[in-house]
This record gives C-alpha cells, structure tokens and sequence, in this order.
C-alpha cells in the first residue's frame, strides 16, 4: 500500500483547484466545449449516453479501506449509490453532474483518489496483477515499479498530447495474470542468466478494429534503465505515430507498419543517447518510493488450521467457495481472497455504496486495509490469515460478494455497452445477465470449469472480447443488435486473439448459442478436467461452428 | 497574436520572411526550413539574429549543423493535441544542447502553458489575447512536478520544489524541468555540451 | 473539411434535436421556442432536412446550456406523441435496459 508524501497530495490538490477553474470557465462559457472537451477527458470526465461519466483511477489496482470508503461516499452522494469496476482496474460512476464535479474530486482527491489520465491522448493507469505483493510465483512486487512509473509519467510536459492513449502494465511472474500482452507496453520482471533481475520488454499490443499481441522488443533491460528506455519508446511513439486517423494511432500501428526490429532500432537509438542522464535510476530514488509501500506485518501461522478443515466439512457452501474464490499466499497461514462482483442478476463489475463500505470494513478487519481491483472486475482481499476465512466468508455471502463462480462461465467480464456508453453499437449488459442466468446452477458451472467469457458492445473492446475463451462483440445490423462470436482467446502468458466462428446473431440468440458451445465443449472434451480453452485448442473451431450454425 | 516571453506579453522583435524575400540588413529575421537548408551559408552571414520556423513532422536532427548561429527556433502546434513539438523541444534542448530562444506557435492556449515552459519553451506565440494576460496565473497553477530537475537527484529536487516559494514558480517550472545537455548526449562535442551547468536562458 | 453546420443533413422521417444538458449530462430534446425539455413528446418534430438543420445549427451555439447536439429520428404514434426512433434514443430516453438487483423480479 503505498502511502502518499505531500508532494503526491499537493500535485492532486493543484490538479483540483486547476480543474475547477476549467470547469468554472466552461459553465459561463469563456470556454467552449471543443477547448474544455480534451481537458476534461484528462481528467476522466467522459459525457455518456444519459450523463457524465467520472473515471477514477485506481493505481495498479490498490485500494486502501478509506479509499474504498471515500468511493461509496461519491457513489452515494454524487452519483446513484453504486460504482462499476473496469478491466483496466479502475472505477467508474455513471450519473456525475459536471456542476458537482469540482466538489467530487475535492473530496475524492482528500483520499488520495484523482481522475488524472484516465482519458485523453497520454499514459493511463499501470495495471498489475491483483495479486500483486502477495503471490506466490512473483520475482519481486511489479507495484513498486508500476508507481516509480506512475509518477514520472504524470502530467508529463512532453507525453500529454501524443497520437493516442498509451496503457502499460507491469507483471513479475511467468504465469501472466496482467494480460500484459495486450498492452501498448508491458514489462515483465523476470531473472537474467546472471542472476540479475530486470525487464522483459514488449511493445505493441492492443485490441479494438485492429487487434495485436505485443511483441518483445527488449529481451532483458536492467532496472536502472528502466525510465530512460519508456521514455525512449514513448518519444519513438509520440513523433511518429500516425495522427491522421483515429483508428490508426496507437502504438501497436507504427510497430507493426515499421516492423518490430525497425522499431525496436530507432528506440534503441534514441536510448543510448538519454540513458547516462538524469533518467538513470537514482537507487536511492527507487528506495525512497519503494520504501512508502506498507507491507502488512503478518503473524508466523501455519497454512491449513485444523479449525478451516472442520468448517469446511461443516458447511459444504463454504467448501464450495474455498475451492474456488481462495488462493494460495506467499506467506504461510494466509491466502488471497476474490470478491465475485458478478451475482445472479447483477451487473458485471457494478459494486453499491453499502457493499463498498461493507468490503472496507471486512478489509479492516481481515486484510490490514487493503483491497485489490482485478482486471476481471472482481475484487480482492490480498492478506486473509486462513484462520479467519470462514467467518470472512459468512460476511462476504451476506452482502452478496461470495458467489463461487470465480473464473467460470458464469464470471463474465462485460463492458457497460450501449446501456451506458455512448461510444457503443450494442448492449452486452443483458447479455451478460442472460448468460449468467442461464448458467446458474453451480454444479453445471463448476463442470464447465474455468471460462472466461469477454463481453464488448463495440470495437473499441473495452471489454477484451478478443481475448475471450468465448468472445462476444456486439455490432449494429439495420438498427438491430447482433453479435460476432469468437472462440480460443486468451489473455496470460500464452495470449491468443479468439477465431470468429460465423456470421452474428441477434441479440435474443447470444444465451442459446452460448449454451450450445458449452454443450460442445461437454461432448468433445477428451477428459473432464481438459479446460474449455484447451479443447478448442485440440478441436479447433469447426466441431463448434457446425453446431451453433446447424440450426441458424 | 500576442508573444508571452519570460511570463510577458512583448514585442516580437523577430520579422517572418518569406522565401523569396531578401534578408533586410540588421533586421532579425525568422525563415523558414526549407530555406535554411537550401541557403544556409548565405543566410548566416547575416549580422542580425536568424531564426527558423521547423515543421513539427521533420527530425530536428536535421537542424543540427547550425544550431550554434540560430537565435531563435520556432516549432509549431498545429492543433494543440498535436504535441510532437514537445519531443522536438526537448530533444533540441537536452541532446542538441540548444540554448537560443525557444518558440511556440500554432495553437497555443492557456491550458498547455505549463507543459510547454516545462518542455523548454522561453517564448509563445498565444493564440488568445485573455490567455497570454493570464500567464502568470496559468502557470503558477502548480508547484509540484514529479519528473526530475537539473540536479537529477529526485529525493533532493523534491524537497527543493516543495520548500519553493510558490511566487517564484515561473522560475521553479522552468528549473524543474529542462536538464542541462548531457554529457553523453549525441551532440556532447558540438555544442559544447561538456559543462554541467544549467541552461542559459535566451536573450532578447 | 466541412463544418458539421455546413453539412447536408439528409433526414429520412421525422426527427428531433437532441443533446446533453450542460451542467448534469440530462438528455434534453430541443423545443419549438428554442429551449429544451427532458421529455421527448414536448420535442419540436420536423420531416424537413432544413429546418432541421436550422434547429442543429442553434443548438449547436447553445453552448451554455446544451453539449452535443444532433438529430435523431422519433417515431410518431397515431395518437400524435413521440416516440425514440431506434434503440439507442429508447435507452437515451428512458434509461438503462438492464435488470437492478435493487428492484424485485
């Protein structure tokens, strides 16, 4: 958990007071909406179909009890009492007034909480993994590194207008739970021959009309180099990326147009010639920054207290969710608890005020005041003694976030589509609500096994469908809402971008054909405990097409 | 359009010529790149300052021969999310070690001031009149900057941007941001770039 | 590149303008009298392309009050009131389609 100095507090202040001007300036009309647009999308701000949508980030997915207090304080009092988690870690409230703006953020920004560069052509937020700091297969915690370049890239004179949005995220284990491939720039903490750590490098990954996987342009750069060679790709980036279309800006264009070793030349270039400056980590730099994350002081407990064994044999709900929302922990006696955001009937990712306020408490007691923000849209409570996880689970169950559909089908990353969103062709809401609900009996769930299904109700595929072990993309035929299906994406280590497997089908369909693919899946897996992603491996796509299109 | 210098509106000294214009004598003239490159030996026998307009889509290493006789550079924001001229700005400033005038023009409003003094801009070409007059408020919006200061040693810069007077933060902001020319810079030998010393600012 | 304002608009029935209400993002309809309405059927409805082109263009200078104007097709109903004309103005004008777990099934 990383505390903020006064230096993070006043720059947060400064952007508040900054912004209220901005804002004052646009509601007497000194400023119009075409020179206010591009300062309050780097603020977050978005104007959606029925509102302002605020976009706070979360950085690389940490949040603290009070932060997560301080969000169900603007959910109840600026917005209409819930908040939607996104698959980049980040927060969202749907029903901002821009008057009430310049208050939110105050009161957001008393939190350590702020809007910075969750829009706007400039770095988002660094995303992680969820299990940051805790997992056991890490080389070392990717968050350190993910706020040492937080910092240096916000409000960054010279990365503010660049040709497109730039996402990175950080990783530091091979097993990918970042979807770090996906990403315009990834790095990945890994141990060189000699012993040394530093990065993997990949650039040029990304979804949408044009979707890449990044490729590795940097096999092993040394952690000293670290924000001298981000600054070298981004200033590559920012001269000559292309900014005539909107469609072919990102970063994932020029690597591709110029090839990934012509890339990787005119970075390498531009490099050397700035990484002896004042770029070089500075050790005691990184210790200062590295130094303000809090780690809990946990207690020497033995993993598997007799007392857990006997709940679980008293209580077979509980069994069922230990086997599926708990995970290993670095530390002996502890585990890693996911929160499922994706109840029976609720909206993907959408937590209330009182759940929030609820998670901040139980976080208190039982995670020493921390809470991840996964990429999945679920929530996480990193530090749980396994002591205390049946009564954590009896309080989780009670306010509706312990549903044991972690991972499986029923667990549906979705975007808020054409609900919401004003960029959208399609609704993926409802979808999800039919899928899930056609898939709510856990037995057939957990027989189904971990599916991902990735849910984006336009091109923009803000909710990963590419990268789907189903995906499915919502497009607009003739005034109806169709949707493309795709199978075999996968967003870790081994990332793939899913195969269409026919023409779209309308809306009142996406649950049948689902149900059909699952059906398959059933039929032809060569073992039960042969993953849905691993059979369609094996298979390839035919056997599934011919059975969604036998009948359509 | 009003010209904001060192935090003032002032009189643009510098006259724009054409191409086909003659260079009028101890007049300090702006030209443009196409004519620097096709005429420079000629240009630069002209006694008074020369500066040159640089397109914002050309490598600014082309203007690497003659960055010790220019003045002045102008680099341009032709709409201002436009922002490649800030990669220009910086590369002349901390790999080319240029220490003329730096000017912004194009679209240049209010909320990019700080960015563009940060970057290494001394001089800009303000599109509004009510911007150029609200300088001084625009850029004295904020006293903390996370990206390192000329010492390079951030925990030290901070303390000394925290402890800063926020009066003094047109002076701050320019401080906190452009780096010296690095000795190890591509161009370290040509301009002289052995010092550490800070930069110089223009003079006018 | 042509202005929005200058563009041809081609309208293939009836139509509204539309926009978002500055100050909280409130979808708002363009009335006959210049002003605006949150609710649909108070919209000034025209089938000319020019007139709703003149409508666009005012709501487009409205700039206090109004944020993304544009023109959207409305249904009319024998009983002459307005309805959304495609899904996207139905979810505009009545909110979200997706089931609260707040409200009972």
């Amino acid at each position: 958990m990383y505390l903020y100095d006064e230096l993070d507090r006043t720059l947060v202040a400064e952007r508040v007071a900054e912004f209220r001007d901005q804002v004052a300036r646009r509601l007497s009309g000194e400023l119009s909406e075409d020179e206010f647009k591009p300062l309050r999308l780097m603020n977050g701000v978005y104007l959606q179909l029925h509102a302002y949508m605020l976009r706070i980030a979360i950085p690389y997915g940490t949040l603290s009890s009070d932060q997560l207090r301080m969000l169900a304080h603007v959910a109840r009092r600026y917005d209409r009492g819930y908040g939607h988690f996104t698959t980049r870690q980040n927060i969202q409230f749907h029903w901002i007034k821009l008057a009430e703006l310049p208050e939110a953020m105050a009161d957001l920004a008393g939190a350590g909480l702020h809007g910075m560069q969750t829009s706007g052509n400039n770095v988002r937020n660094i995303t992680t993994d969820q299990w940051a700091g805790v997992a056991p297969d890490e080389i070392e915690d990717p968050r350190v590194w993910a706020e040492l370049i937080r910092q240096h890239l916000t409000l960054h004179p010279e990365f503010s207008f660049m040709p497109r949005k730039f996402k990175i995220a950080v990783g530091a284990s091979r097993h990918d739970r970042a979807a770090l491939r996906i990403h315009d720039l990834a790095l990945r903490l890994l141990r060189n021959g000699a012993g040394e750590t530093g990065f993997e490098v990949m650039v040029g990954g990304g979804l949408g009309r044009t979707p890449f996987l990044a490729k590795t342009i940097k096999p092993f750069l040394h952690k000293r180099d670290v924000l001298s060679y981000v600054e070298a790709v981004l200033r590559t980036y920012n001269q000559f990326g292309r900014r005539d279309n909107i469609w072919k800006a990102r970063i994932k264009i020029l690597v591709h147009d110029l090839g990934a070793e012509a890339f990787a030349k005119e970075v390498e270039a531009e490099w050397r010639a700035i990484k002896d400056g004042p770029l070089a980590l500075d050790p005691a730099v990184f210790a200062e920054i590295a130094g303000r994350f809090r780690y809990p002081a946990y207690e020497r407990l033995d993993d598997n207290p007799p007392a857990l064994g006997e709940a679980r044999r008293a209580d077979r709900r509980f069994d069922g969710w230990m086997g599926n929302a708990v995970a290993n922990h670095r530390i002996p006696g502890y585990a890693i608890v996911t929160l499922s955001l994706k109840p029976q009937g609720g909206t993907p990712g959408d937590a209330s005020a009182e759940q929030m306020e609820a998670i901040a408490d139980l976080a208190d007691r039982y995670s020493y005041g921390e809470i991840r923000v996964g990429h999945e849209q679920n929530l996480v409570l990193p530090h749980v003694a396994q002591r205390d996880l049946a009564a954590l689970w009896r309080a989780l169950d009670a306010i509706g976030v312990a549903t044991p559909n972690v991972g499986l089908i029923s667990d549906i990353i979705s975007c808020p589509g054409l609900d919401y969103c004003s960029l959208a062709n399609a609704r993926s809401i409802p979808v999800a609500q039919e899928i899930a609900a056609r898939f709510r009996n856990l037995d057939l769930a957990r027989d189904l096994g971990r599916l991902h299904i990735n849910i984006s109700g336009c091109i923009n595929a803000c909710g990963h469908h590419h990268v789907g072990h189903i995906g499915i993309l919502g497009v607009e035929k003739n005034g109806e809402e169709f949707y493309q299906i795709t199978l075999g994406g996968k967003a870790d280590e081994d990332a793939k971008l899913g195969a269409l497997i026919g023409p779209a089908v309308p809306f009142a369909q996406v649950a049948d054909v689902v149900e059909d693919i699952a059906a398959a899946y059933l039929e032809l897996r060569a073992r039960p405990d042969e993953l849905f992603v691993d059979t369609v491996k094996r298979t390839g796509i035919e056997p599934f097409k011919e059975r969604v299109y036998a009948t359509r | 359009m009003p010209l904001v210098n060192a935090g003032h509106i002032v009189e643009d000294r510098y006259v724009r010529l054409a191409d086909e214009a003659p260079l009028p004598d101890g007049v300090p003239v702006i030209i443009t790149g196409q004519r620097l490159l096709a005429d420079a030996s000629e240009l630069l026998r002209h006694a008074a300052p020369i500066g040159v307009v640089w397109p914002n889509d050309r490598r600014v290493a082309e203007l690497e021969p003659w960055l010790d006789e220019l003045s002045l550079i102008t680099l341009i924001f032709p709409k201002f999310r436009d922002g490649r001229a800030y990669s220009q700005a910086r590369l002349l400033r901390e790999q080319y070690g240029f220490r003329g005038e730096l000017r912004a023009t194009g679209e240049v409003l209010r909320d990019q001031f700080l960015f563009l003094m940060r970057a290494g801009f001394d001089s800009l070409e303000v599109k509004k009149a009510a911007d150029a007059a609200a300088f001084a408020e625009a850029v004295g919006r904020y006293s903390a900057f996370y990206q390192p200061s000329a010492g390079g040693n951030m925990p030290i810069a901070r303390r000394r941007q925290l402890s800063a007077p926020k009066r003094d933060t047109f002076a701050a902001a320019r401080a906190a941001f452009s780096a010296p020319p690095s000795a190890q810079g591509r161009l370290a030998a040509h301009s002289g770039a052995g010092e550490a010393s800070g930069l110089s600012f223009s003079t006018t | 590149m042509t202005s929005p304002l200058d563009q041809k608009l081609k309208i293939a029935g009836p139509v509204v303008v539309t926009a978002n209400r500055l100050t909280d993002g409130a979808v708002i309809y363009r009335r006959a009298d210049g002003g605006w309405t949150t609710v649909l059927d108070a919209a000034a409805v025209t089938t000319s392309a020019a007139v709703a082109q003149e409508h666009l263009a005012a709501a487009n200078i409205d700039r206090l009050r109004a944020v993304g104007a544009y023109v959207a097709p409305v249904k009319v109903a024998t009983d002459g009131r307005l309805r959304p004309g495609n899904l996207r103005e139905f979810i505009r004008s009545t909110g979200p389609t997706t089931i609260d777990p707040r409200d009972p099934l």
